[in-house]
């Protein structure tokens, strides 16, 4: 391809080629090789990628001991590239003093970057293994903070990979 | 003059000046927490040591007077260095928890860490614990493990408020700000000791965790609680006022404002009891309509009144521009004489920092527009008995809610037609045969003129149905640039609310005149050619200071005593 778009193409094709045949004939033993090789692809859906710990899937929210570790600082709404995180943050009686009252991340708008879960001072949202998004509307996208809590126990393993990659 | 040298440069300084003072005239900033322009000098931080030739130790520049010949240095290695001790001194205590701390992003101790610190500390022991969430007052709460002990806030509370209940107990680093025994900080301008604390430790019971300062836009405004008119900023996210600060303006209010002023004038604005489009009586309730509808309605109601049947009342709390358009109206086109302003001063409700008796932002502009009556036979109190005899059975009146007064109230029953312009709910509106949803001070542009004659400026901070934040030239947050439909953060709540003169020309153009505004702008033009004391003044004069009418134009009727 030429920069500016031109199609560069070999203007004589050899006699072989023009006819074709011989052509087909091995893109078909292309094709029957593969067939007896190990397949690597899923039969999706019924079977499904588990990713491992490296992987960015969607951000979560991390709870603990019934209250998420959020305290509402909102960095991670600043430091979102495309602006899909807002918390408003309210006053709690628990040492942590601030905790969002409201935490909705917009899965339209979320690329998956994780400045989020680097920013974040509490490790209190991380990136996920999921990675199946698909809405109807975009009210749906919109992710609150029951979607969004996932306790713990449940996230160990990133947390784990965490603990020693950060 | 004293010649001094500060960095290299010649400067002609006041001798009776400090170094910092000196310096701040030339535009050289000296790096300091405890010094304030208006607070005496206590020198206790040490953040503003500077290098004084032929002395043999480093000076602190807010106390140092200058004198003939001094050199002085603010940059060099040994300031420097002494500028980090100190501020490794600082932080050795300081809990260092910005991200959850109000102050972070307009924190002195947070700019000065990256601009002036090493950026790591040597101190690995424990950090003292202090009280956190400690009440000085009912507006007031303190976070002791945050404060750096400069004690601007007692000293405002001494010097400024004259309420000098603060003081600092306990010795070392265990020193705390409390109040003194059987005292609360509750003075009529406590909460500018939020704006002085150079640190997250004094925070708005009010704004406290309400929203990071950066989530917001910030819009230079005229406070409304009274005629003095502090300068303040109006910070909004998502459509909503959240705050007001006072603005530095030395003709006016200095760097602070009341807590009346800061609490009390902006929550009506976002309520839910704000009127959301125009509404007209019909069988005993009010019925919302659309604006055309509203208008001719007003006007053929007005049409089939004699003008000596309608009176009406502008307001001292709406801007010049309003007040002009509706005298205009009222005298112009309709004819009537029947035309005043309803005063709202609490007589003794003031002091000799700010708070003015009288608690209306525009009464001196309403007056100098025009709206006002020529003698006694055509003002407030004969429009009141007019109405009472019968005589007068129309009344206009622009956003006031007069029938507060149960007096006033009383009497407007007996009307014919009431036409109101109000922001909200009220006893007005519930006696009017027509109500106009007026715009608020914080979401149109115009001028108000203070008790001193000085015409000062405001400006939208919140968009109504008619106006859009970005072709509005409204100040914008972040969030406010990029919000799309979609987004839910973008959605604060929109009024069909319009600007009083905007409403005002839409009626005397139904009723046949042919006014011609289509921005504020034209409608000041017009004001600043046809009113003598406003002449040759326009938005870009006034600019985001405001300026004094010259007191050889203003009639003496209009000079409060
Ligand atoms: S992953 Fe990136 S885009 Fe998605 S919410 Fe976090 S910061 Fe925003
Ligand atoms: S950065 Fe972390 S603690 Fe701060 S608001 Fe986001 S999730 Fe909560
Ligand atoms: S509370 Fe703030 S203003 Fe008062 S002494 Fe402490 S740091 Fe200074
Ligand atoms: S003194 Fe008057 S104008 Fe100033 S803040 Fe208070 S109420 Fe507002």
């Amino acid at each position: 391809m030429g920069t500016n778009g031109n199609i560069i193409r070999k203007k004589d094709l050899g006699f072989w080629q023009s006819i074709y045949v011989p052509e087909i004939l091995k893109g078909l033993r292309l094709t029957i090789t593969q067939m007896f090789k190990p397949k690597f692809t899923y039969e999706f859906p019924e079977v499904r990628f588990k990713p491992p710990e490296v992987f960015r899937g969607r951000p979560v929210l991390v709870e603990e001991n019934g209250v998420e570790r959020c305290v509402a600082c909102g960095l991670c709404s600043r430091v979102c590239p495309a602006l899909a995180i807002e918390v408003q943050a309210g006053e709690t009686e628990l040492a942590k003093e601030r905790y969002p009252i409201k935490f909705e991340i917009n899965m339209v708008r979320c690329i998956f970057c994780g400045f989020c879960e680097e920013v974040c001072p509490e490790e209190a949202i991380i990136m996920s293994n999921e990675y199946l998004l698909a809405f109807n509307n975009q009210v749906e996208a919109v992710f609150g903070k029951e979607k969004l809590l996932k306790s713990a126990a449940e996230m160990r393993p990133r947390l784990e990979w965490l603990k020693v990659n950060r | 003059m004293a010649k001094i040298t500060i960095d290299g440069k010649e400067l002609d300084a006041d001798p009776k000046l400090t170094i910092i003072q000196a310096a701040r005239q030339h535009g050289i900033h000296i790096p300091h927490f405890c010094w304030h322009p208006k607070l005496s000098v206590s020198g206790n931080c040490r953040m503003c040591l500077v290098e004084v030739e032929k002395m043999p130790k480093l000076a602190i520049a807010c106390a140092t007077q200058v004198a003939e010949g001094m050199i002085v240095r603010t940059n060099n290695e040994r300031v420097i260095k002494a500028r980090n001790s100190v501020m490794e001194f600082l932080l050795i205590n300081h809990p260092l928890d910005c991200p959850i701390c109000d102050e972070a992003g307009e924190c002195k101790l947070q700019d000065y860490s990256y601009k002036y610190s090493v950026g790591y500390s040597r101190f690995d022991e424990n950090k003292v614990h202090k009280p956190k969430r400690v009440e000085l007052g009912p507006r007031i709460v303190l976070d002791d493990e945050r404060c750096i002990m400069c004690s601007r806030c007692i000293r405002f509370a001494d010097e400024i408020a004259h309420q000098p209940v603060l003081i600092f107990t306990e010795r070392g680093t265990h020193v705390v700000l409390r109040t003194f025994p059987h005292t609360v900080l509750d003075n009529p301008y406590s909460m500018n000791v939020i704006d002085l604390c150079p640190v997250g430790a004094l925070t708005s019971k009010d704004f406290r965790f309400k929203s990071r300062v950066w989530e917001m836009a910030n819009t230079e405004s005229i406070c409304t609680g009274c005629a003095r008119g502090c300068n303040i900023n109006i910070w909004t996210r998502n459509n909503e006022i959240l705050r007001l600060t006072p603005r530095l303006n030395e003709d006016v209010n200095s760097y602070w404002m009341c807590d009346h002023g800061r609490l009390g004038t902006f929550k009506f604005v976002n309520s839910d009891n704000r009127i959301k489009t125009p509404m007209i009586r019909k069988e005993e309730a009010l019925m919302e309509v659309n604006w055309d509808e509203a208008i001719s309605q007003v006007a053929s109601d007005l049409r089939s009144y004699k003008k000596s049947e309608i009176a009406g009342l502008g307001s001292a709390y709406a801007t010049n521009e309003d007040n002009y358009v509706f005298r205009r109206l009222m005298k112009g086109v309709i004819g009537t004489k029947f035309v005043d302003v309803v005063p709202h001063v609490k007589e003794g409700d003031e002091d000799q920092l700010l708070i003015r008796a009288d608690k209306t932002p525009n009464a001196v502009g309403a007056a100098a527009v025009g709206v006002t009556s020529v003698d006694a036979s055509t003002g407030l109190e004969a429009i009141l008995n007019g109405i009472s005899s019968g005589a007068i059975k129309v009344l206009y009146v622009l956003e006031d809610n007069i029938a507060a007064d149960p007096r006033v109230a009383s009497v407007l029953s007996e009307l014919d037609l009431l036409i109101v312009h109000s922001y909200e709910h009220n006893e007005t509106t519930k006696l009017a045969s027509v109500v106009l949803s007026a715009s608020t001070y914080a979401e149109k542009n115009g001028t108000m003129t203070n008790f001193q004659r000085r015409v000062q400026r405001i400006r939208p901070a919140v968009a109504t149905l008619e106006a859009d934040r970005a072709l509005g030239g409204f100040s914008m947050s972040r969030w406010d640039k990029f919000a799309s439909p979609n987004d839910r953060w973008g959605k604060g709540p929109r009024r069909d609310a319009r600007p009083s003169w905007r409403i005002v020309s839409g009626i005397a153009n139904a009723l046949g005149a042919k006014f011609k505004y289509n921005a504020v702008e034209e409608v000041f033009k017009d004001l600043a050619e046809k009113v003598e004391i406003f002449k040759g003044l326009s938005y870009a004069k006034i600019g985001n200071r405001g300026i004094a009418l010259t007191t050889e134009n203003v009639p003496t009727s209009l000079i409060p005593a």
